[in-house]
């Protein structure tokens, strides 16, 4: 995979990945804000759309914006410390492993709860 | 201090503006780790999509000064961090006068969601005193 490989490794993919995710919230919010306007200005709209928020796709999809935005702010707190403590620039890959095991250790837990009420559970 | 960053942008060394809003999206972003993650977890771990119809938002959820507060905080925060993480975007890929009409573009949508975000936040009346 030379996508994988400009650069390399760890340092390029957090950067990549938040760049990524970054764009994907923006979208996101662009999209909430307009639902939820529509609650204000008309309500059966909103309650339409509500309805896919709810099904199984849209589940998924809140599994997917749940885990963009778990992993921004976990990496973005990693660019803090680097940031404000250079020094710990030196273990960036070792901040970046365990960014993605909080992640996994919230993040599974969380995507069950949300997928829970479209399996009947 | 090194130029060169393994994380983010590296710390702008013009000062205005730019040392302005690098330090913005770092304050914006720890606000954002707390009042992000809590209003997505009050909607999808505390509640579920299926029982938050706009009734449910303007009985309940929004009928305290507290939570409409809370979310519009979260508001004018996200707005500010994500439009100021897309110009850096935008700067990064575009130049010239394509960079201009996008930056003015995505100005104008931020100035946009802003607004509509603000008044359905704000002119929605509390049925109940809370």
């Amino acid at each position: 995979m030379l996508l994988l490989r400009y650069r390399g490794s760890e340092g390029m993919l957090a950067w990549a990945f938040h760049r990524i995710s970054g764009i994907a919230i923006w979208l996101f919010v662009l999209l909430h804000v307009l639902d939820i306007y529509l609650a204000g200005g008309n309500p059966n709209v909103y309650d339409d759309i509500l309805k896919f928020y709810a099904s199984t796709p849209g589940r998924i999809l809140e599994i997917l914006l749940g885990a963009a935005l778990l992993y921004h702010g976990l990496n973005g707190i990693r660019i803090l410390l680097m940031d404000f403590w250079p020094r710990l620039t030196a273990y960036h890959k070792q901040i970046w492993y365990a960014n993605w095991v909080i992640f996994a250790a919230v993040g599974l837990p969380g995507a069950w709860l949300i997928i829970k009420p479209a399996l009947g559970l | 201090m090194a130029l060169y960053s393994r994380s983010g942008r590296p710390r702008p060394q013009s000062g205005g503006f730019e040392l302005a809003s690098w330090y913005f999206m770092r304050l914006s972003g720890v606000a954002l780790f707390v009042l992000a993650f809590a209003h997505f977890s009050l909607e999808h771990f505390l509640f579920d999509p299926s029982q938050e119809s706009a009734t449910w938002i303007f009985n309940q959820r929004w009928n305290s000064l507290f939570w409409r507060s809370f979310d519009w905080l979260l508001l004018m925060m996200v707005v500010l961090h994500a439009f100021l993480g897309m110009r850096t975007v935008t700067m990064d890929y575009l130049k010239g006068g394509r960079r201009a009409v996008a930056l003015t573009a995505l100005y104008l949508v931020g100035a946009i969601v802003f607004v509509m975000g603000t008044i359905v936040v704000m002119s929605v009346p509390l049925t109940m005193p809370s």
